[in-house]
């Protein structure tokens, strides 16, 4: 790793100073971003530890939903009793993150910020257009986890397991910069390769995550997050899907369907929500959710199988969240 | 002089990684292990004699060297998978604070990506790292091609300026083609592969030397202190007799540790310029790129059998990949006879590491591809896949186990035609066998040693690879001598003790255990005739047992252990034993059964079960013996469902060159696994870390073609794979 300067900010107006200067990159909980410097693959001059702002650490509940600071854990999120039984989605995305370790240290800000895992970008030998060069590799190499719905040039899958979660449930994150706070839904947080290539999100420089709000589930919702990867021992979803459903009675009032591993961004279905809304759950619509999530989908050479993987994973989480619904 | 007696004997010899079947001429001499229900140590469950150092900490590997004044070596290695070296500016580097030693004249071609091209001593790995970012090296970078596919192409780059492709000349015997041609038999054509797989040792390659003027002590992380000697000592120019190598722990080499490479020789001569210690230790990237791999193979395979289900005819044609070096070719076809045989390998060249041996190397590739045929024309014949097996295998250990087996995993479960079992979640089951040599050889030469203290200790210079070695050394001298285990010091793993061969093939406990046990009687021989006259007895009479010497038969007096050596002058006992014949054994056999869950909408697997049978002769350490087998189902497993080494034919880069990518089960991938040592009554000693790891994937694999009735040709068997093959993509 390469040398650097370390700086531990005791207010967030400090930190964004700080980020505002060039060769500058902030630390939560490491986990990503130590990995990626160790590879030589990010080598910043001055290195900002998050964790030493204070009140970015914790879960609050509201009257009107939760605030959940950037800085608070994922085994915290996990196993948080009202996020467990009220935000289910939330709960199971942070679970099913990596191991108990990284998720002892690892951060929810961190979380939807880190890196994607392309191996070609991770590759600091690889100079692909993400990085400024002048191909993507995924197009014509092993593209096996890679996007099947993207505008290009570039077909990574955004990697956060939060991600999905936090979306379906309508979350928003406050940002912190030079001009102050904004607050932009997590939804549009996220931008797909044609609007920014060289980032995954909206962030300007100097700007960071200082709180992810969720809005309190109206009475009847029901959410579940599933997760498919190739291991269970620690590994990427090769499709997730969030769901939550709005019940009432047998009949779906209102849905979310938002699936990882199938696009840059965390992939918001509408057409699937649309099958659900006005009908009870069966399987016959959760069938139809999931086809029609992936009506869009364009493999690559060596995805496709992504295709029917896919809507069996929205199926069975429409499925499973709908036998949960809580009167 | 009388002539002494002499037998041959056929046993397995390894010489790096190689494994061989030879016959060699040995001296008779009469000994004998004895009854295995007299013994108290031998054939028990004996907890490791180091376990609590290991799992305490206290035990120090090669990592956890630390010398005053020890520097840090680093090894720079080339991003391109085939260049030639233009020049090398290291100034700069040597300039840096803390750098003491640098190396550039290693290569001016480099074939793979993680290749040798300089090297740096410094203070602290950090500056090692900052060195080498400053050493300036202008590649030239070649036509390269990463895959055997692309490189068996007439117009693919040359990895070595001749032909990639070498060796593909038939091996023949039986009449093949009148017996495909019969109109009794049923045959099967099909083509089955098998990625290269990384050995992944917890422990990384790597070791600390030491110059003490013109003697060079190396602690090294190996399989083979001896074969560590002397290659340090051929490379370096000085006599063996001036290398010490040391390694009294190790996290694993399975193959890929037998003697210095090139690390050990950079890191000597690191030491060397430096004037000073240099710790060498590589990273798991390094360990991806340039410590080896076992080779993947594809085979085309036709095979046939009678309607009855008699094998008949075999004919395959394959090609593997061992890199810039190392073959790649596998035992076909393997375990079950067939008369009517022809064989073709080819080897093919790439621009990727050489390949090393690991764990029965050559094997679990050959395995799969038999073990998936057998079950594939089982299929056809409409035969019950474990009968045919017990109709083709005239190994009768392994018949044996077969109905063990098929007992405890409740083969009768299977579903009779493959496919058919009801739900989107299908259950399946699938059997498959092992083989293996597992003999030893001589040389090993073992010191006992007792003091008149009553202290024992024994000596020899063979290593732990993490199977037990140490602890059935000193369970062998307990045995003899009627001691409690702790009551002998096993001092192993330091080339100044006794000469002992390097552990691979699984030949250490056939090559190690019947020297140890000669030293140990010769030693009881002494201390029995120095105690039968103390107490005016027949020395036959003399009995060891529960740390004391007893004259059975007639006055029963005995003495205790203390008592006895006390009687011994200052010298003590100290005798060495040679390895004998008679107490070693050849031929093992083995079979595992796997139960599985396959998602048809996910295309997951999931294994529920492996029944895993292995025997080894007569038991030294049962518990040690269990845990090969739960380590070689591991490595299967993984190697059916996650690991294989990708390239990039763009680049010529390993994409997965982690364990992040590089995929590899944990806890909660593994299933319920039941090993079971099956006893048998040889009543000789053979070798089996290797075989558990031979029929793992393939059982996983005929038990996913039992579940869903559609077989995946190639490992590892992916959500993808899975989905492709039930026709959903
Ligand atoms: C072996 C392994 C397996 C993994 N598996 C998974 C998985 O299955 N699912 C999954 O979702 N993730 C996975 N990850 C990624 C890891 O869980 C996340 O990266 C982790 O949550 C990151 O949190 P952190 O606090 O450690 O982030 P850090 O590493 O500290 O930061 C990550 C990135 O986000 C930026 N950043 C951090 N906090 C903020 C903030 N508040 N505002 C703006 N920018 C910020 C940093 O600058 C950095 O670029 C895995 C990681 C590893 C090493
Ligand atoms: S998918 Fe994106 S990150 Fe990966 S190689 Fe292509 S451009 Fe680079």
């Amino acid at each position: 790793m390469k040398a650097f300067a370390y700086h531990q900010p005791r207010t967030v107006a400090d930190a964004v100073r700080l980020l505002s200067q060039r060769g500058t990159m902030a630390i939560a909980g490491g986990q990503d971003i130590l990995g990626a410097m160790k590879d030589g693959l990010f080598e910043p001059e001055h290195l900002v530890n998050l964790k030493s702002l204070p009140g970015l650490g914790d879960i609050k509940e509201t009257s009107t939903g939760l605030q959940i600071g950037a800085l608070v854990t994922l085994s915290d999120i996990a196993e948080h009793p009202v996020i467990r039984r009220d935000y289910t989605a939330l709960a199971e995305a942070a679970e099913a993150v990596a191991t108990l370790q990284i998720r002892n240290v690892g951060t929810i800000g961190g979380n939807l910020c880190q890196r994607p895992r392309c191996w070609y970008f991770r590759d600091p030998h690889v100079h692909c257009l993400k990085k400024g060069g002048d191909q993507c590799y995924a197009v014509r190499g092993d593209n096996r986890y890679h996007a099947i719905i993207s505008p290009g040039p570039c077909y990574i899958v955004h990697p956060s397991d939060c991600a999905p979660a936090l979306i379906a449930l309508g979350a928003k994150v406050t940002i912190a910069g030079a001009k102050g706070t904004r607050t932009v839904a997590l939804k549009h947080f996220f931008q797909m390769p044609d609007k920014n290539l060289k980032g995954e999100n909206v962030l300007q420089p100097g700007e960071v995550v200082t709180q992810i709000t969720v809005p309190k589930p109206k009475a009847g919702t029901r959410s579940t997050y599933l997760k498919v990867r190739e291991k269970d021992s620690f590994d990427w979803a090769l499709v997730s899907a969030a769901v939550v459903l709005q019940m009432q009675g047998e009949i779906c009032r209102a849905a979310t369907v938002v699936l990882g591993g199938v696009a840059p961004v965390p992939y918001d279905s509408a057409s699937a929500a649309k099958m659900l809304v006005g009908k009870p759950v069966t399987v016959q619509t959760a069938t139809a959710a999931g086809k029609a999530a992936v009506e869009q989908a364009t493999p690559l050479e060596h995805n496709a199988y992504k295709v029917p993987l896919a809507a069996a994973v929205v199926k069975r989480a429409v499925l499973a969240a709908a036998r949960g619904v809580r009167e | 002089m009388p002539q002494q007696k002499t037998k041959r004997i056929k046993t397995t010899i390894t010489v790096n990684g190689e494994t061989r079947e030879v016959e060699i001429e040995v001296p008779d001499i009469e000994a004998a292990w004895g009854d295995p229900r007299n013994m108290r140590w031998l054939g028990k469950r004996i907890p490791r004699v180091e376990g609590a150092d290991k799992v305490t900490g206290r035990a120090k590997y090669t990592y956890d060297i630390q010398l005053p004044g020890m520097l840090y070596g680093k090894i720079l290695r080339s991003p391109y998978p085939h260049a030639r070296i233009r020049s090398i500016d290291a100034s700069r580097a040597q300039r840096l604070p803390g750098v003491k030693a640098v190396i550039t004249d290693l290569t001016r071609e480099v074939k793979y990506v993680g290749e040798e091209v300089a090297a740096v001593a410094a203070v602290s790995e950090q500056v090692a790292r900052d060195a080498l970012k400053l050493i300036r090296v202008e590649y030239e970078p070649l036509p390269f091609v990463v895959t055997p596919e692309t490189a068996r192409e007439p117009s693919a780059p040359r990895v070595h300026g001749g032909q990639n492709v070498s060796g593909g000349n038939p091996r023949e015997r039986g009449d093949v083609d009148s017996a495909f041609r019969r109109s009794d038999v049923v045959v099967h054509e099909a083509t089955y592969s098998v990625p290269a797989r990384s050995h992944c040792c917890l422990e990384p390659h790597g070791l600390v030397c030491q110059w003490q003027g013109d003697k060079l002590v190396a602690w090294a992380s190996t399989q083979g202190i001896f074969s560590v000697r002397d290659e340090l000592a051929g490379a370096l120019g000085i006599p063996a007799s001036n290398v010490r190598v040391i390694c009294e722990h190790m996290g694993g080499g399975f193959g890929s540790k037998f003697g210095a490479r090139s690390e050990g020789v950079i890191c000597a001569r690191l030491a060397k310029h430096a004037g000073a210690p240099v710790k060498l230790m590589l990273e798991r990237e390094e360990e991806q790129l340039a410590t080896g791999y076992g080779p993947g193979v594809t085979a085309k395979v036709k095979i046939a059998a009678t309607r009855d289900g008699q094998l008949i005819a075999w004919e395959s044609e394959s090609y593997g990949s061992g890199g810039v070096g190392g073959g790649s070719g596998i035992p076909l076809p393997y375990i079950y006879p067939v008369p009517n045989v022809r064989t073709r390998h080819y080897d093919i060249a790439t621009n990727t590491g050489a390949s090393a041996a690991l764990r029965a190397p050559g094997h679990p590739q050959a395995s799969f591809i038999m073990e998936s045929a057998m079950d594939d024309l089982a299929h056809k014949l409409g035969m019950d896949p474990l009968e045919f097996r017990l109709k083709n295998d005239p190994n009768p250990v392994r018949q044996a186990e077969y109905r063990l087996g098929a007992e405890r995993i409740g083969w009768h479960r299977r579903n009779r035609v493959a496919g058919q079992a009801p739900g989107v979640v299908k259950r399946g089951l699938g059997v498959a066998s092992a083989i293996w040599g597992g003999g030893g050889g001589a040389g090993s030469r073992p010191t006992v040693r007792i003091d008149p203290d009553g202290s024992v200790e024994v000596r020899l210079g063979t290593q732990d690879l993490g199977t037990g070695t140490r602890t059935y050394v000193a369970a062998i001298v307990a045995e003899e001598l009627g001691l409690d285990i702790r009551q002998v010091k096993a001092l192993i793993g330091d080339t100044d003790y006794g000469y002992s061969g390097a552990s691979g093939g699984s030949t250490t406990t056939a090559s190690v255990a019947p020297a140890v046990k000669m030293a140990a009687m010769a030693a009881k021989e002494r201390l029995v005739a120095v105690v039968s006259q103390h107490l005016q007895a027949n020395p036959a009479d003399i009995v060891l047992a529960d740390g004391k010497l007893t004259a059975r038969g007639g006055s029963e007096k005995s003495l205790t252990w203390q008592q006895a050596c006390a009687l011994l002058g200052k010298e003590g006992i100290e005798v060495q034993g040679e390895w004998n014949a008679n107490l070693q054994g050849s031929g093992v056999a083995g079979c595992q059964f796997a139960e599985v869950e396959v998602d048809t909408e996910t295309g997951k697997v999931r294994v529920v079960k492996i029944v895993a049978i292995q025997d080894c002769g007569l038991v030294l350490n049962r518990l040690a013996v269990e845990s090969q087998i739960y380590g070689g189902v591991t490595q299967g497993l993984a190697m059916a469902l996650y690991e294989q080494r990708l390239f990039d034919e763009q680049t010529g880069r390993m994409l997965n060159a982690n364990l992040e990518e590089y995929k590899l089960p944990g806890s909660l991938d593994m299933p319920d696994v039941e090993a079971i040592v099956y006893d048998n009554p040889t009543g000789k000693v053979s070798g089996m870390g290797e075989p558990p790891v031979i029929p793992t994937a393939a059982a996983i694999g005929n038990a996913v073609f039992n579940a869903i009735g559609k077989r995946i040709h190639s490992l590892p068997i992916t959500p993808a794979k899975v989905l492709q093959a039930l026709g959903k993509v």
